[in-house]
């Protein structure tokens, strides 16, 4: 375990260790310390390693994370996982907006709540949580899942393309072409494999499904040829 | 830009961690404001039938004494002033009213600031740190208060359009965001008796909120009729006498985070400046939801 206090380092010297790490090198357990806030918190890592934050984090922690395991102790700010490529990313409070925003894969975990916009133009990640989400979550979403145990804002999946949206609470209104769609027994399997791996309990059979109406298309795959 | 912070403590006298507290939050936010700094205090109250006033002279090197002497022959001087560089806060035993009269009769050059039971205001261009020393705010004792740090998009960048704006007794707002009616709601209001000193779109909706007030609204249902009658951006923070309000447009624009514990209440723009505060660690944190007043009245 190596410890990294950011009372001592600033977020750049913490960020540079990481990035540093070879394939091959024995450094897999990191903790870090006193964030207080501070942005950019292990952001771009490339390798299988785990961090563990312990206290609340500020702006884009854990940005375009591919591989690595991140855990913040505490509450994130905005942007929290964004571009997440694959890895995890796991929250033990609530997040600000636009959490997993663009997130192209991997999962990302919000034991609390998340804010407006939670997983805004997303393109494969797969995110659960806990608590609720507020609006115009699942914004332009493009591919993966948003499994939500709570509640969900207004406008849900607005301007949704193919992204996958299950909600267990009330949902306060569907955005633009979103729509309520039936749930079979692959998705209850899909939605109980993500709340396993979230390690997050809640009966996937609870959840309802929403998604794209497909109404809204200009680009229509069938006519391909004519553009 | 800008950055907003709140310090609410929900208990007890004024007390002089709020000072230090607050000088540590406005510094955390001063990336996200460099034009100017401002803010607001609660303090000790002023003895039934006097008022406090925070007033601002432009030029440096004001005769404070002079004013003092010639307030204290025109009305009662209950405490003696209280000097702080461009700034003095005067305690005056009389409705406000007729001193804001003599005020402008005798020295028009004066900003009024701040008036009521607790409030001063503070606020000058430069960054966090530099202000809050101009102001000693680190030994300044109080049961509240709000800062601004101020990166100006909508108006001048002077010591009268820094935040917080106060433009009713103890009533004080800061704001992160932008309106786009307050030309029309301003001469509405200004024909309403609501006074204002600037150009400046916040300085509008504090009018606003004075004016709401006046009509016998609460502060909570001052800020839900704001949601209809303002129309722009913002995360407003607001102070009362004994009471602490954040409000944010209906589509959340502009940041905002809540901390709660069983002292205080904090709000900011940034959890960075939170993270200053003792218990901040296991404070309760979200983010406050859009089109939702919430608001913490002293027990």
């Amino acid at each position: 375990m190596i410890e990294v206090d950011l009372a001592q380092s600033s977020v750049r010297e913490l960020n540079q260790r990481l990035h540093r790490i070879g394939a091959g090198d024995n450094e897999h357990h990191w903790r870090v310390v006193n964030p207080n806030g501070a942005h950019a918190i292990a952001v771009g890592l490339t390798v299988p390693v785990n961090v563990e934050i312990r206290g609340h984090v500020g702006y884009y922690c854990a940005g375009m994370n591919a591989a690595a395991d991140v855990v913040v102790d505490g509450h994130a700010g905005t942007g929290l996982a964004e571009n997440i490529m694959s890895g995890s990313v796991r929250v033990r409070g609530n997040a600000a907006q636009s959490a997993a925003a663009s997130g192209r894969g991997g999962l990302v975990v919000i034991e609390g709540d998340a804010s407006a916009r939670c997983g805004i133009l997303m393109k494969g990640v797969a995110i659960v949580v806990g608590g609720a989400v507020g609006h115009m979550s699942a914004f332009m979403g493009q591919a993966g899942t948003l499994v939500v145990c709570g509640d969900a804002g207004r406008d849900l999946g607005d301007s949704i393309y193919e992204a996958d949206i299950f909600v267990a609470g009330d949902v306060a209104s569907l955005g633009a072409d979103c729509v309520e769609k039936e749930v079979t027994q692959t998705d209850v399997e899909h939605v109980a494999g993500l709340l396993a791996r979230a390690k997050i309990a809640a009966d996937a059979r609870r959840f309802r499904r929403y998604g794209s109406a497909r109404r809204l298309y200009n680009f229509h795959v069938d006519r391909a040829g004519e553009y | 830009m800008c950055g907003i912070v709140g310090l609410f403590f929900k208990r007890g006298a004024a007390t002089t961690t709020l000072g230090p507290l607050l000088a540590g939050m406005l510094s955390q936010m001063r990336e996200r404001g460099p034009d100017s700094t401002g803010f607001a205090l609660y303090g000790e109250a002023a003895p039934p039938g006097a008022f406090k006033a925070t007033l601002r002279a432009p030029d440096g090197g004001y005769d404070w004494a002079a004013l003092e002497a010639e307030l204290a022959n025109a009305f009662q001087v209950v405490c003696p002033a209280r000097h702080y560089d461009s700034h003095a806060v005067f305690t005056i035993g009389s409705d406000p009213e007729p001193v804001f009269a003599w005020l402008g009769q005798h020295h028009p050059g004066l900003d009024i600031f701040g008036f009521g039971e607790c409030i001063e205001v503070f606020k000058d261009v430069g960054l966090p740190d530099d202000v809050a020393s101009r102001f000693d705010l680190v030994r300044r004792a109080g049961t509240h208060g709000l800062g601004h740090t101020r990166m100006a998009t909508e108006s001048a960048v002077t010591t009268e359009h820094s935040h917080p704006f106060s433009t009713g007794p103890d009533l004080c707002l800061v704001h992160n965001g932008s309106l786009s009616n307050h030309n029309r709601l301003r001469q509405f209001l200004r024909r309403e008796g609501i006074r204002f000193q600037t150009d400046n779109d916040t300085e509008v909706a504090a009018g606003y909120l004075t004016w709401r007030l006046r009509q016998g609204m609460s502060l909570t249902g001052a800020l839900e009729a704001a949601l209809a009658d303002l129309d722009g951006f913002y995360t407003f923070a607001v102070g009362t006498r004994d009471g602490f309000a954040i409000l944010r447009d209906p589509i959340a624009c502009k940041p905002a985070v809540l901390a709660e514990t069983g002292d205080w209440v904090a709000m900011a723009t940034e959890y960075r400046a939170i993270a200053t505060l003792p218990g901040a660690a296991t404070a309760e944190i979200w983010e406050p939801r859009p089109a939702t007043v919430y608001s913490w009245h002293r027990q």
